[in-house]
């Protein structure tokens, strides 16, 4: 049997293109332009999803992005896809849909147990039980449960396989819904001049129009869909005018920024090659059109949620768009005249309609579609209601009753429409920031005032008739354009319809209950009934956010499109007040439920943050070099050789560093160029030390500090020239730094003739560190380095020689290793040849590689602190040891804060060197204690800051920040981690952290 | 009516139709002995524990919009205690032993879920720090435990432990005690028990301006008229600053949006929460089903409680890249709250600088998980007028006094932290 609910003529499908697809196993036939909704309709299939709470069974309920019941799981594996939309997702061949949320089958469900409970669980039960035995393990055991229960589909356990991505847009005018009154905006302000985006989350325009098969409606006396032809075409010859179907407006941002996602690829089983999945555009907009229509809302009677319960307009929508029949006998239960278009398409597709229950009055059905559908002798039973319906996986039948009283009657139907009314999507529009009004006539919130550009327009603004949607269209188009300075031809005439005399409706949201039997649902997908509400008024959760907190109400993935007026309107009733008292909850974006994929673009996995390199880094690779991260950087942590673990190495390198030449890449530094008349001045300011003393051709080791007096980076600083220095920064901080002094300059000090150029990745840098490093380096540069010459912190210039000819180098004699050491900056692209022909150089005297490791420890040795571990940002530059450096006579940025008792306090933690007694190895990240048995809290006075094997000392080793400290040289305490070894306890001394060479002889020899 | 299976069962006999009111909604008196502004969770958990353990009985709570309106409703639900620095680590710890036991001293579930809480470390320094957190935490008495990458990866399958990861993971500090509670439960508890001791708990009530007389307070004038009170304490996280403006002072502490998410409700991927400081995200899963996530402020000052785009990309951007097989699934909410960023990244509850005023603010990111005992130092100080030896460091001098309690270390950059 396929498609045995197809009718033969009618609609937009195409039924040359049939589509084959499979739901909970059974396959099925569909055509090209249905949704899975209408090809599961066009099947029979009703029953497609089961609830969320009381797993009862539900149908499709509309034909939209507001659906909130037929949520299935889209195919299988890496592409699986939980809570699509039946109602939007487009057919496509060898689609595979699954039911969600039941065990073990969608028609047999041992979760509707929780319906035949549900006495026992009412909206909030869970914040009134589950309490005993008093201890958070027995809560853990029923969440366990809970939790098994709760959530809709499945995730997908593969990482997606797709891609998506980003897409940055101005216009003058976008246009949000391209129905009839988005197509008339879009135009006008296309023909005014303006550069117009229209967007429209279904795959063609036309809004409610597309598809219709109304042959009393036209437009410029041409059926609709030739006027939607017609305007699509000419938009589209425009080349300022940029048409997005299936593309969503679903965040509003300051500044009129706009985000839509575009479904480039949902349309089909997978992605073309080259195409993305999904595409979110950034659109700044002038001003926005919003045309995004109406939602139907329903009326709450029980039973309401039976599968064959449809949306009047979907039902209208299935048949005409989609050539459907969703029922053979239907009832229609309408407040308002929307549904009686609906009844004429049933009628037209030959579905018997048992009545149309309206809760009108009969005086009251003037409007002209109810005239049209009594000449069409269709029943109409006025004044009345629908207070049941009954079934168990469908609709069987409906009881129908005046809403005075009296006797009922029951009709059976497999097919109910309601109507109770529209809502406009105002959503956009809130969250652009705009004020609501509450129209009494509309029984609806309409769009009052935003701060923002926009405009509604259409059903938005609470036009019910084509006519007065294209009229409306049209004049937003107009002013939007008007207000981007658009005022275009005057020409260009509004489109025009026949006006529809609309009947006044009867605001229901629910009908009485009967009995207490039967569940009157508002909010269909959380299963949130109108006792529900009356629980929560109650109980004095009588704000709209507690209501919707405390019940769920409008939570769930349609965020209530379907019934959160309704619940509002009721907890109004409850509390005796108006409607626009009681005000809604606010519309939080997105609009519809967004990909995640989509958010961060092409910017995901490996892309996630770049990935720095130095000039080098090939070299690294090519030799063996192990890596790690810091901050952005890939750095060579270790050149292990075969059979050499990375400590072994980093241990090696270190050692030959201090015994030959070592030879490390340091292009990470952070590098700023300073020039100008007031660089001394600027460094003066910003650093503890002085400045206006250096000399050109001379640098000098610095210590910046916070506002707040605590240490934010270390460096050294040179003088090239008059009025031209080079700065150096701790890598990690780098960004910060430069930032910070971008900061002074033009905020604090905007008369400093000073220019910073970050000049990081300009220049390559390696520093040749050893007691051969002078001979390894006079090998290859052209000047004379002897100590006379070119002693410790002087800077210069050079050519190295090298293999690929003589390259410019800057010179700096500075030491982190404690040792010898100089510096060679060349521009970047020369920083290989120049590595590689200071190795060249140093063969002969021993030379190695040194990684991040190596230079570790040799700096650990040395008693060098690093930002991070020792300077962590509650450090002063005295708790460092470098309080000599503050100098007396000069302000700086942080120093006056640096007076503060706390700062001056004789407990601060202050920075010393311990040494591992008893051949102890230290552990990883250790505390210092005093008593490593004290009962805890055990009070710590200090911390292992960074450690190492000195391979140099042949001991472990650490820097540790331990309170009062330097008064405490020789004493011993104890390093515990009981993290990392609950045995783990660590005789140590303490005593000055400079392990080597204390007196500073080798860097300067 | 106490709340159990057996209340719920007798009331489910009578259709639910009987179940009293959770709070009260009284008229303002002309005078309480204390008045709280704020109806949070902090605000109302002063009240609640005012009454309790002080035996005060005259006291109000004035709420300018709805209870649990501000950050309490707002927040990603987690609370734990794995700080570093011993006034943090003493202060949260003693947090979540109330937590522990909140639904049975409330008698409203506010489904305390212990799934734990567990740091992702990203690199060798990162390990260091975290075992030095980790080890601070031992030696404190609470609990930590360090996880190997691998231990990771068989406990969370859907967490990217690959080495070839842009961040890859080498291990995590998890707090097994840690996990979240139902924020909106916090405050209904607390109201409800704190109205079942009398305390009258004013919504739709916003406090206008605060009159002091002689450096003492006098009372508040509200958009329900002037009330009198001599003890004052102020609640209003993201408003901290605004309201002790009323009373001229002038607080260290900037007011800064952050936002969450939520994806669409799934079958459960996720028991514990994972955060990550290298990527700077949070994430769990609730009971619902819905991923919770959270990140980085939009940077920029605001009072407004909505938030910018690009934020939102980071911290999906961040929840992709540990978990990759999530980018199928949907985001169905985003919303912002207002931090109120200190200039240290800890809070302050303290005495202010004007008699009988007193405030618990200035919580960052933190506050959600901090609201008992906020709520229980808060009163013991308005009670006792002088602080708790465990809110004794968190003062409002601290910051001229160099006495900074910063966690991360950041320097006194409210955004910073």
């Amino acid at each position: 049997m396929t498609q045995a609910f197809r009718l033969p003529t009618g609609g937009i499908i195409d039924r040359s293109r049939p589509l084959r697809f499979e739901f909970d196993g059974t396959a099925y036939e569909g055509y090209a332009g249905d949704t899975l909704a209408s090809a599961l309709l066009a099947n029979g299939v009703h029953l497609v999803a089961r609830s969320f709470k009381y797993h009862r069974p539900r149908g499709i309920l509309c034909s939209g992005s507001d659906e909130p019941n037929a949520l299935l799981q889209l195919d299988r594996g890496a592409r699986t896809e939980p809570n699509v939309r039946a109602t939007t997702q487009e057919l496509f061949d060898g689609l595979i849909a699954a039911s969600q949320n039941r065990w073990p089958s969608l028609r047999f469900d041992v979760g509707a147990i929780n319906n035949a409970l549900s006495r026992l669980l009412p909206a909030g039960f869970y914040y009134k039980t589950f309490m005993w035995p008093p201890t958070p393990r027995w809560w853990l055991r029923y969440e366990h449960f809970i939790r098994r229960a709760a959530g809709i589909g499945r995730s997908a356990t593969a990482p997606d396989p797709d891609r998506y991505e980003h897409q940055y847009a101005h216009c003058d005018v976008l246009v949000i819904g391209g129905g009839p009154a988005g197509l008339a905006a879009a135009r006008a302000a296309a023909h005014a001049g303006a550069r117009v985006i229209v967007c429209d989350e279904n795959p063609a325009f036309g809004g409610d129009l597309r598809g219709m098969n109304d042959d009393s409606a036209n437009i410029d006396g041409k059926a609709c869909a030739t006027w939607i032809d017609e305007a699509v075409r000419d938009l589209s010859d425009s080349a300022d005018v940029t048409l997005l179907t299936r593309t969503t407006a679903f965040g509003y941002y300051d500044g009129n920024l706009v985000a839509l996602s575009e479904r480039v690829a949902d349309h089909l089983a997978a992605p073309l090659a080259h195409m993305p999945r999904q595409r979110m555009w950034k659109v700044r907009a002038g001003t926005v059109v919003l045309a995004s229509g109406a939602h139907e809302r329903g009326i709450a009677y029980a039973g309401n949620d039976l599968p064959g319960t449809l949306l009047a307009g979907a039902a209208r929508t299935y048949i005409d768009r989609h050539a459907v029949r969703p029922g053979s006998r239907a009832v229609v239960f309408t407040n308002n005249d929307s549904a009686y278009a609906a009844a004429l398409s049933l009628s037209r597709a030959g579905i018997a309609i048992g009545a149309i229950v309206d809760a009108r009055e009969d005086s009251e059905l003037t409007g002209a579609l109810a005239v049209r559908a009594r000449e069409h002798g269709i029943r109409i039973v006025s004044g009345s209601m629908v207070p049941a319906a009954h079934g168990s996986k469908r609709v069987t039948a409906v009881d129908i009753e005046s809403l005075s009283g009296g006797r009922g009657t029951r009709v059976d139907c497999d097919l109910v429409c309601v109507s109770g009314g529209w809502n406009p999507a105002v959503h956009l529009f809130s969250q652009a920031r705009g004020s609501l009004r509450y129209d009494e006539s509309l029984a609806a919130f309409v769009p009052e005032r935003s701060p923002l550009a926009i405009v509604a327009a259409g059903g938005v603004n609470g036009c019910s008739d084509v006519g007065g949607a294209l009229a409306d269209g049209h004049a937003a188009g107009l002013n939007a354009a008007a207000k981007a300075g658009f005022r275009g031809p005057a020409s260009y005439a509004a489109p025009h319809a026949e006006p529809v005399a609309p009947g006044r409706l009867r605001p229901l949201w629910s009908v009485p209950a009967r009995d207490r039997s039967g569940k009157r649902f508002v909010d269909l997908q959380n299963d949130v009934t109108v006792s529900d509400i009356a629980l929560a008024v109650r109980e004095g959760y009588e704000s709209v956010e507690h209501l919707k907190r405390y019940t769920t109400l409008g939570m769930g993935t349609d965020q209530g499109k379907t019934s959160n007026i309704v619940g509002l309107a009721l907890l109004a009733e409850q509390l005796h007040r108006p409607i626009s008292a009681v005000g809604t909850t606010t519309f939080r974006p997105p609009y519809t439920p967004v990909t995640l994929g989509a958010y961060p673009g092409e910017e995901a996995g490996a892309h996630l943050e770049p990935t720095r390199y130095s000039a080098m880094h090939d070299w690294h690779v090519a030799h063996g070099a192990r890596f790690i991260n810091a901050g952005l950087w890939r750095r060579a942590h270790s050149y292990p050789r075969a059979g050499e673990t990375p400590d072994d190495a980093a241990n090696r390198e270190a050692k030959n560093v201090r015994t030959n030449v070592g030879l490390v890449d340091v292009s990470t530094l952070g590098k700023i160029e300073l020039q100008g008349n007031d660089v001394a001045e600027f460094l003066n300011r910003v650093y503890i030390n002085r400045w206006d003393t250096l000399a050109v051709g001379r640098c000098r080791y610095g210590v910046m500090l916070r506002d707040d007096g605590m240490v934010l980076d270390d460096g050294t600083t040179s003088r090239l020239a008059d009025s031209h220095y080079l700065m150096t920064t701790t890598t990690v901080n780098a960004v910060e730094v430069m930032q910070h002094l971008e900061a002074l300059l033009q905020i604090d000090w905007p008369e400093l003739d000073v220019y910073l150029t970050s000049v990081t990745e300009q220049w390559s840098a390696a520093a040749l560190s050893g007691p051969k490093a002078r001979e390894v380096l006079a090998a290859v540069v052209d000047i004379d380095v002897s100590n006379a010459a070119f002693p410790f912190l002087a800077v210069g210039t050079c050519t190295v020689r090298g293999a690929a000819g003589p390259m410019p180098a800057r010179l700096f004699r500075m030491s982190y290793s404690g040792e010898l050491a100089y510096e060679i900056h060349v521009p970047a692209d020369r920083g290989r040849a120049t590595w590689e022909a200071l190795l060249a150089a140093g063969a002969r005297y021993g030379i190695m590689p040194y990684g991040t490791e190596a230079m570790s420890t040799l700096r650990i040795e040395k008693g060098h602190v690093v930002i991070g571990p020792e300077a962590d940002g509650r450090t002063t530059a005295d708790d460092l040891g470098m309080g000599k450096l503050v100098n007396a006579a000069k302000w700086c940025v942080g120093k006056p804060l640096l007076s503060r008792p706390a700062l001056i306090a004789p407990d601060r933690w202050q920075l010393v060197g311990l040494t591992a007694l008893d051949g102890a190895v230290m552990p990883r990240g250790a505390k210092i204690v005093a008593d490593p048995d004290h009962a805890l809290p055990n009070p710590m006075l200090g911390h292992v800051t960074s450690w190492c094997w000195s391979p140099n000392l042949e001991s472990w080793i650490a820097l540790a920040l331990v309170a009062n400290g330097r008064a405490r040289h020789g004493e011993t305490l104890w390093a515990v981690s009981p993290l990392a070894d609950a045995k783990a306890r660590v005789r140590v001394r303490i005593g000055p952290p400079t392990f080597i060479d204390p007196d500073g002889e080798r860097l300067r020899g | 009516m106490r709340y159990s299976i057996f209340s719920l069962a007798r009331n489910a006999l009578s259709y639910h139709e009987h179940w009293p009111l959770a709070w009260r909604s009284p008229a303002p008196k002309a005078r309480y002995d204390a008045i709280i502004i704020g109806g949070g969770g902090h605000g109302l958990a002063t009240a609640y524990y005012l009454a309790k353990e002080h035996a005060l009985s005259n006291i109000a709570v004035l709420e300018k919009s709805w209870l649990g309106g501000g950050n309490t409703g707002r927040n990603t639900t987690i609370v734990r205690s794995n700080y570093h620095l011993d006034p943090n680590a003493h202060f949260y710890e003693f947090s979540l032993k109330l937590w522990e036991s909140l639904s049975q001293e409330l008698n409203f579930n506010v489904m305390y879920s212990a799934r734990g809480v567990l740091n992702l470390v990203h690199s060798p320094a990162d390990m260091d720090a975290s075992i030095r957190r980790g080890n601070a935490m031992r030696l404190n008495g609470i609990d930590a435990k360090f996880l190997t990458r691998d231990e990771i990866a068989r406990w969370i399958p859907n967490l990217d432990c690959s080495p070839e990861a842009r961040f890859p993971i080498h291990g995590g500090l998890l707090q097994p005690r840690g996990g979240t509670v139902r924020h909106d439960a916090v405050a209904w508890g607390y109201a409800r028990a704190a109205d079942a001791l009398g305390v009258d708990v004013i919504q739709q009530c916003e406090v206008t301006g605060i009159r002091i007389d002689r450096g003492a307070i006098q009372g508040v004038e509200t958009t329900q008229g002037f009330i009198t009170t001599t003890k004052l304490g102020i609640a209003v996280a993201g408003h901290s600053g605004h309201v002790a403006a009323m009373a001229g002072l002038r607080l260290p502490i900037e007011s800064h949006v952050l936002q969450a998410m939520v994806s669409e409700p799934v079958k459960p991927v996720l028991n514990t929460v994972v955060t990550s400081g290298a990527v700077h995200f949070y994430i769990s899963q609730s009971d619902k089903g819905e991923l919770v996530m959270g990140g980085d402020l939009d940077f920029y000052n605001s009072y407004a409680q909505r938030g910018n785009l690009p934020a939102i990309e980071l911290v999906v951007s961040a929840c992709l890249a540990l978990f990759p097989s999530f980018g199928r699934l949907k985001l169905m909410r985003t919303w912002g709250g207002i931090m109120d960023m200190t200039m240290d990244g800890s809070p302050i509850i303290a005495k202010l600088p004007v008699k009988g005023l007193t405030m618990s603010g200035g919580w960052c990111y933190g506050g959600f998980k901090a609201t008992p005992a906020s709520g229980w130092l808060h009163a013991y100080t308005i009670a006792r007028d002088e602080p708790h030896p465990l809110n004794a460091a968190f003062t409002l001098e601290r910051f001229a006094e160099g006495g900074m309690i910063d966690e991360k270390g950041a320097g006194p950059y409210a955004w910073a932290h």
